[in-house]
Order: structure tokens, then sequence, then C-alpha cells
């Protein structure tokens, strides 16, 4: 051994084998009590441990995956679909798998544009995003991929972990701008939109109705979601469905928009802004919504980038801006057959009753000059002759002898000064002005001046062109108010057919005196028809009757005695030129207001723009 | 001396017990890899090709085998060497290209050191004096260090732990003994447990920079879940969840254990671990009986050599030790460590069947 030098010579074969032995002995014993011990490891893993491994496993093993139901399609009152839902292929990451935090990210986004187009605006908004989903689910990158995307990415899909290419429905407009200002668009969900929904419900639901429609009819065309529990393996792909929940898909809405009048509308204003809204009057339904100009909602979809954004908000005439439901305009005359009803009703004028016409009015003990627009004046007129050739005077007088408010009180019943409870948000109020809101508003009395050119629709008056189609609906069938709908009728999922909805009733007006009624009415018929109408070229070869009014809204107050011809101002100083209408005058299937910005005389341009669009609607509602 | 099958030099005990394991290893192998049968006949073969190497080596005479042995060493050294100059593999440098067939060094060495050490002891007074537990500590050191730098941790154990399992079983004093094991337990569990958090982290990347990055210790959670869902008796085979859903990495090879564990529960493992106490048993039976020094430290170290790797493994699986590349013997997937073992066998089976007649 170590340090017996003097025996060490000697091999003891004999001692060896038995060192050997016990050695061997000693060594097994060893291997056993450690492979207990390793035994022990197993027993508390599988015996004592087992209920919270077993639980991990299953968790491992079974996932929850949304369904998302389709979302409802949108037709119009010819039954053409006007929001349909196409397949598309989406971009999703979900940050949990990615490894690395930010950092990892940003390069797996490096990776992946490469094969995908990613600019700064998909990263950015990725990441705003990705702040209000957890961890583990999956948040969309981009939209609408092309097959070549999805193609290149599906051949290096190994490569990129956490990232996946998945199929949707993507939402889509065959009619493009046409129809933006009443369909709106889907969007991504942003943050806004997910501090207000059912996250239950929006799993796994990434666009969402941002205006139009398709917001205010969210609840109804997104559906229910439903889900699935699913056995998958690692990479998250299933191998076999445990239990399922079907999803079921969002109400189908038919729109009382018909596409064939609202294209008519929209290619009469030619390249001009401006906006048409026709009414059905008999049930309130809202047949063309036109507001000029618009833009393309698909680009909206699948998130537009910030180039495209900027060149929409740099167009002039603000394309995002609604103006059949927000724009609000000077009435002007339009106004009149309003003001001369009011006049009938409350006994302050008859039919009968005439006024003389010079040209120019005084209040009395005021030098300050009110003018008609034509010179030297109309002469004797009554409320029919008075509507037929616009005469101010007449209603000058009129305003006066009315009073600013009886004249509040009595325009107020038509809806003006308030909203008309349509089924869209952000429509505007336009203003009905009075005493009180004078005093509110200004802190001044309200003075006989402003009574007088309130008469012609002028001053503080404000409408928007929803309300004044509104208006003459209400007047052409007999004071019934309704608060019109762009929804027409809705097809819930698994129903056989769509079931009508109906425009409620915001105000029925009281009728006194029904005489007074078909006065206005037949004085809006001489408008286009009498020989002295202002709106005469309406009436050429048309198969039906048609009522209307003219009607300029002041832009620039130009001085009170100066003559200036609209060819020689500014087109953005010159006038809005509007006209309101209802067809045919017997029995009126559509009320019609056309505002046309910068267009000058009513008659002009705004008229034309309304026979248009009333041809498109009653040639086939006249058609047997 | 049996005469079965006309081949005299065989061990019916440690033939029927390698059966048992390598029969059991197909079966867990076919529902570790997602049933695939072609995966199921390649280890066939592999196999196949183990045990007619076992079967040829076993035929080879012990003092044949000990004239071989620096041969053997050297070559081994030198192809260490080699690798280290023109290796291939992922991220290390493990294998030697030799045109037709990749051949891993390492695996040669598995077999070369205990025998290389054995050799040497032989002819020298037992128990070893200073000197001749040098020049075995440098017999050992040496490939283990080339193995260790490629990097193969995995490996570079077993050859060190066979070195030193032949010194061992040579009678080495006891404190001499618990030096080196205080040397080794550099890389054991005992310094693994006082660890912190942050520099286990940095051991489990050094221990093994394949490491799956998506997240630190995946393959470890995983792996345990699969163990401790495994329950008493098991999911039952081909049932594992765990296993066919994908969620256990190297579930066919480093962790096929985990499968075993998750499919045939506690039962099973405790079945498996008891073959392998009878075959280490067995072949320290085998070694007492041997006609010479050096045959008897050889079978003996051989012997020990596999409770190294069944405890690495087994504890690597179920979370104990840090992941090193420790395959299951005769059962994960992969034909060199499963040839290497087998040839081992043979060498105890030569061994066995030139054994002294008389007690």
């Amino acid at each position: 051994m170590i340090g017996r030098s003097d025996t060490r010579s000697i091999k003891d074969s004999r001692e060896e084998r038995r060192l050997f032995e016990h050695r061997a002995r000693t060594g097994l014993a060893f291997v056993i009590v450690f492979l207990l011990a390793l035994v022990g490891r197993y027993v508390w893993l599988q015996v004592i441990a087992y209920e919270n491994f077993s639980t991990r496993s299953e968790s491992n093993r079974v996932n929850v995956r949304p369904l998302v139901p389709n979302r409802g399609l949108i037709y119009d009152r010819r039954g053409r679909v006007i929001a349909e839902n196409r397949p598309a292929y989406r971009l999703e990451i979900v940050p949990e798998k990615v490894p690395g935090k930010t950092d990892g990210l940003d390069a797996l986004l490096d990776e992946l544009s490469t094969l995908v187009e990613l600019n700064e605006d998909v990263r950015r908004s990725f990441h705003k995003t990705r702040r209000h989903y957890q961890m583990f689910d999956s948040v969309p990158v981009k939209f609408n991929l092309s097959e070549q995307e999805v193609a290149r990415f599906a051949v290096n899909r190994h490569r990129f972990a956490g990232a996946d290419v998945v199929s949707y429905l993507s939402r889509s407009y065959p009619y493009g701008e046409l129809l933006t200002h009443v369909l709106g668009y889907v969007g991504r969900v942003d943050e806004h939109d997910i501090a207000r929904l059912d996250k239950g419900n929006y799993r796994g639901t990434r666009t969402i109705g941002k205006i139009g429609v398709e917001r205010y009819r969210e609840k109804i065309l997104h559906g229910t979601s439903g889900f699935e529990r699913v056995e998958s393996n690692v990479r998250g792909r299933v191998v076999r469905v445990l239990e399922r929940r079907g999803a079921i898909a969002g109400t189908d809405l038919v729109l009382s928009i018909d596409v064939a009048v609202q294209q008519a509308a929209w290619d009469a204003l030619g390249e001009r802004p401006g906006s048409v809204v026709a009414i059905d009057p008999a049930d309130g339904s809202i047949i063309a919504l036109v507001s000029k100009p618009a833009y393309n909602p698909n680009d909206f979809v699948s998130g537009i980038s910030q180039r495209a954004y900027k060149a929409i908000l740099d167009t002039p005439y603000r394309p995002l801006f609604n103006r059949a439901l927000m724009g609000t305009y000077g009435p002007g005359s339009t106004l009149k057959p309003f003001i001369g009803l009011a006049g009938l009703e409350l006994e302050v004028v008859s039919p009968q009753t005439r006024m003389f016409s010079s040209g120019t009015f005084y209040i009395e003990g005021f030098s300050r000059p009110y003018h008609d627009w034509k010179d030297g004046g109309h002469g004797w007129v009554t409320m029919k002759t008075a509507l037929e050739q616009s005469v101010n005077t007449y209603f000058y007088q009129l305003a006066l002898d009315l009073g600013i408010d009886r004249m509040h009180a009595y325009l107020s019943q038509f809806g003006f000064g308030s909203i008309t409870g349509v089924d869209m948000t952000g429509e505007g109020e336009g203003l009905l002005p009075s005493r009180e809101w004078k005093q509110n508003s200004h802190g001044e009395p309200w003075y006989p001046g402003e009574t007088v050119i309130a008469g012609i629709g002028q001053g503080f008056n404000l409408v928007t062109p929803l309300q004044l189609a509104n208006a003459v609906a209400t007047l052409v069938n007999g004071g019934k108010r309704h608060a019109p709908r762009l929804l027409y009728a809705a097809k819930k999922a698994g129903d056989e057919r769509a079931e009508r909805t109906n425009a409620p009733i915001a105000f029925e007006v009281p009728v006194k005196d029904t005489r007074a009624w078909q006065t206005v009415l037949s004085g809006m018929d001489r408008v286009v028809n009498g020989p002295l109408g202002t709106a005469k070229e309406v009436a050429v070869n048309t198969r039906y009757r048609v009522g209307g009014k003219t009607g300029t809204a002041q832009v620039y107050m130009l001085d009170q005695d100066a003559t200036v011809t609209d060819e020689e101002v500014a087109q953005h100083l010159r006038d809005h030129a509007l006209f309101v209408a209802f067809a045919p005058v017997n029995v009126p299937r559509i009320a019609i207001a056309v505002v046309v910005e910068h267009g000058g005389a009513g008659s002009k341009v705004a008229a034309p723009v309304a026979r248009a669009t009333l041809d498109a609607w009653l040639d086939q509602e006249l058609t047997p | 001396m049996p005469v079965w099958m006309g081949v005299p030099r065989l061990d019916p005990v440690l033939l029927v017990l390698l059966v048992l394991v390598i029969f059991f290893g197909l079966l867990v192998l076919y529902s570790a890899s997602g049933k695939d049968l072609e995966m199921v006949y390649r280890q066939s073969v592999r196999l196949g090709v183990g045990i007619v190497a076992m079967l040829a080596i076993s035929q080879v005479p012990p003092h044949t085998l000990r004239i071989w042995t620096p041969w053997l060493y050297v070559i081994g050294i030198i192809m260490l060497l080699a690798t280290w100059a023109l290796g291939v593999g992922r991220g290390t440098q493990r294998w030697l290209d030799l045109g037709l067939i990749r051949f891993q060094p390492s695996e040669l060495m598995k077999l070369a050191v205990p025998m290389m050490v054995a050799w040497y002891l032989h002819a020298r007074v037992l128990p070893p004096a200073l000197k001749a537990v040098m020049v075995a500590l440098l017999i050992l050191l040496v490939p283990t260090l080339l193995i260790a730098r490629q990097p193969d941790l995995g490996t570079a154990l077993l050859v060190a732990a066979s070195g030193v399992f032949t010194l061992y079983l040579a009678g080495l004093r006891w404190r001499v003994l618990l030096g080196l094991g205080a040397v080794m337990a550099a890389a054991m569990p005992v310094l693994w447990l006082i660890m912190k958090e942050y520099q286990r982290d940095r051991v489990r990347t050094f221990l093994n920079p394949e490491a799956d990055p998506l997240g630190h210790g995946w393959n470890i959670i995983q792996s345990k879940i699969a163990v401790g869902s495994g329950g008493l008796s098991g999911k039952g085979w081909l049932q594992g969840t765990q296993s066919n859903l994908e969620f256990i990495p190297e579930r066919h090879t480093d962790f096929i254990l985990a499968v075993l564990s998750e499919e045939f529960g506690l039962i099973g493992v405790m079945g498996l671990m008891l073959v392998y106490i009878l075959l280490i048993a067995r072949g320290l039976h085998i070694a007492s009986n041997a006609r010479d020094t050096g045959s008897r430290l050889l079978a003996g170290s051989l012997s020990l050599t596999l409770f190294v790797y069944v405890l690495v493994n087994g504890g690597m699986v179920s979370g104990v030790l840090p992941v090193v590349g420790v395959a299951l013997p005769l059962i994960s997937y992969g034909g060199t460590s499963a040839v290497t073992l087998l040839i081992g066998f043979g060498v105890l089976m030569s061994i066995h069947g030139h054994r002294k007649f008389i007690r």
C-alpha cells in the first residue's frame, strides 16, 4: 500500500481479490442507495405532487379558442350587397411565445419584414394595440396579406416562433366612397374600443365598427362569439376538438338606401361639395344620404397608413366630414314654406291675404332697408305667389307679425334646432334661434331686425340637410314627423326572412286647418310649375309633378347695397345653393333636401341635382 | 459452462436482462416517436448491430483485448485531437466525418479509458501506489478534458467516472477517493442545491449551450409535468399527452424516460430501475469471478459506469440534476451510445466466459 514501500513489489492476488470483492459490495450498496433516492424523487413527482402535475398536463393539452362570428351582411333596399365579408389572411403574433422581450419582438418583426411588407405605421400600431392584450393573446400585426406574402410566410413558418398567418373574413364595401357616409367602416380594434366593448364576446374579434351604420349597429352586426375546447400540440396545432359551441353570426341588415338613387344624386353633384338627403315621407326611411366629397372606406378596414390618411386630410372640402348629418347651413328661403304654414295655422295671415312688394322693406321707425331679390319688387302677392317667386317682403312682414317666439315654437315642431333621432351617431342639431337662446349665447336681447331676416331663413338659422329633408317629409305627410331610419329590415341568424323595422314617430304636428297645409304645398307646387316659379327647369319632361323650394345660404356677408354676380365672387365665398322638393305632388313618395356648397343660387345648381335624384327614385316607384 | 445456441461465451442472465430493457425501450420509443415505425426500425437495426458486436467481442479472450488496449487508447486520443481541428456538429465538435460514417471518438473513450486504466493497474501492486494513482489519473484526465472542451460534459463525466471507478475498485484509499470526490463535486448536485437561481441559469446555459432558447427551464418543466402526471400506474402506452402533443423536448432521445414515466407511471420507473440494478449487480458478480486483476477491474468499472448513466439521466429528467446530454442506457434513441454500451456488455461476457473455474 501507499507508504509501505517494502512490500509493494509482490502482487498478492488473493488479497487483491478480497479487496475487490469488498469494494464491489460497497459499490453495489452505493448504487442501490442512490437509485433508491432517485426513485424517491419519482415517488414525490408521481404520487405526492401528482395532482399538481396532472392539472398542468391537462392545461397544456387543452386550449379554449374563441370562434369569431361572421359579421352580418348589409344590403340596400333593393337587395344589393353593400357590405360583405371576404376571405383574407392576417399576420398575428403571440408575444408570450416570442423569445426575448420587446427586443425579441422587434427582431421578429425585422425578420418578418423580409417576407411581408411591414412599414413603420404597421409596427407602431402593433406595439400600441399589443399593450391592451394579454401576453398569451394573439395580436394582429397586418391585415389583408397578399397571396405572395401568405405563400412566402407558409414556407418559412418554422423560423418564426410566435408568429402565424390566420385566415379570417375581411369586411369589404363594393360601392366604395359612394356609401362611406352611410355605412362607415370597420377598423382594427384599438385601445378606446377595448375599453368599451364586451371583452368576452370580442375575444377573437379583431375589427369593430368605427363610424356610420357599422358603428351604430355594431351590437347586432357582430353576433355572438362561440368557443372551442381543443386538444392542441406544443405548436398550437389542433389535434382534436373536445367541445364546441358555435358562434352565432351577426344579423344581416337591409338599409332603406337605394344604391341607384344614391348613385344618381352622387353623380348629379359632380365635383362640387354638397349633400343630398332623400326620405320616403310615408315611413321615414332614408332613400339616399349623400355627402361629398367622401373617401374609400376599404382603405380603413386593414388599417390605413399615415400617409394615405394625411392625403385624405389634405383633400379640399374635408372628405371625412359627413355633411348630410353634421353639416349646418343657413336654410335660406327653404324655410319660407314652414314660416308660411305658421302664419296660416296661427291665423296671422289667410291664403287670401295680399301684400305689396316694392323691392325694399323697412321696419316702421327704422331706416335699415331689407331687400327683395328682384329689383323693383314683385308687386301684389298672396301666400302662394309669394312662395312661387320667393318674395322676401311677404315673409319679412309675416315674421314681424308672428314674432320670434311663435316662430320658434311653431318651427321647432318640424324638428328644426334639434336632432332628428336618425339611427346614426354624431348628428348635428342645427340652430333655431329664440329670444332665450340669444340671451344665453350672446348676452343680448332679441332685436326686431333679427326677426325680419329669420323670416327668410337668414341670420342665425342653421339646419342640417337631414333635418331639412325630414322637415319637408313632415310637411308633405300631414305633420307626422318620423325619426328617420336607415335600417329598413333585419334578418337574424337562422331566420328565414328579414323582419321589417319601422321608423318611430318623433312628433305629430297638430293640423288645425288642412287648407293652410294645402295652400303651402300648392305654393311649393308653383315654385316648379307656376309661370313665375323660381325652379321651373325642374319640371321639364317629368312623368310626375314636383313641388319644391329654392334657397340660398349666405356664406359671406356682402354689403347690403352692393350688386355682385356669382361669377365675380371667389368659389369658396359663393353662397350655398339649396333646394327642397317632394314628388309626386298629390301623393308624395319622396322628400328631398339638396345642398350644393358654394353653388350660388339654389335654382341653378341644386334643383337639377334634386331632379336627377327624384327621377332615379320615381322611375322605379311609379313603374308598376 | 453453458453451451447455448453453439455460442459458448454468453451469460444468459445478462442476455435476458438486456433483452428486457431493449424490448421495453423499443416499446417506449414507438410511443415517443409518435408511432413512427421507421424510427423504431432504424433503432432496431442499430441495436442489432450492437448485439452482433457484443457477441463478437464476447468471443475475444480478455488478454487479447488487453493487447489491443494501448492502441485503442492512443487512437482514441489522436481522434479526439482531430475533432479539435476538424470536427463537425451542431455548435460543438463531437463528430469526426470519416466519409462513410460519422464517428464520435468520445464514445470510444468510454471503453478505452477504463480498459487503459485497468491495463495499467493490472501489472501494478494493489492497492495502487501514489505514482500509479498519478499515472492512472493522467490516463483518465487527458481524454476527459479533451471531451469536456468539445463541449460534451455528459460524456466527459461518464469517461471520468469509468476511470475513477477503476481506481476505486483497485482499492484506492478512501481518503484519496474523498479528495477526488471533492473535486468532482464541483459539477455535482450538492453544489447545485446551494446555488442562487441566477447562478443556476448560468450553469444551465454553460452545461448545455444547445438548450432550447424558448424560455429557460422549458425542458425541465415539461419533463417534470410529464413524469408527475403519469402518477402511480401511468396514462397507458401511447396515451401520454405530454409526449404525443410534443410538449416534451428531445422525447425520443435524452428525455425518453419522461415518456416512459408518463405512460407507465411509477411502477414502470421502478421496474426499469430494478432491471438496471440487476444488470449492475450481475456485472459486479462477473467481475468478482474474473480470472485476473485487469479483467476484474474492467468488468467492475463498466458495470458501475452504467449506474452513472441511469442516475444522471434519471436526475435530469426529474429535474434534480442539470441538463447534460446523457442517454438512458439502451432506451434512448441513437446508435452510438447503444452500440458502445452493448460492446461493453460484450467485454463483460468475454470476461465471464473466461472466468476462473475454481474459486
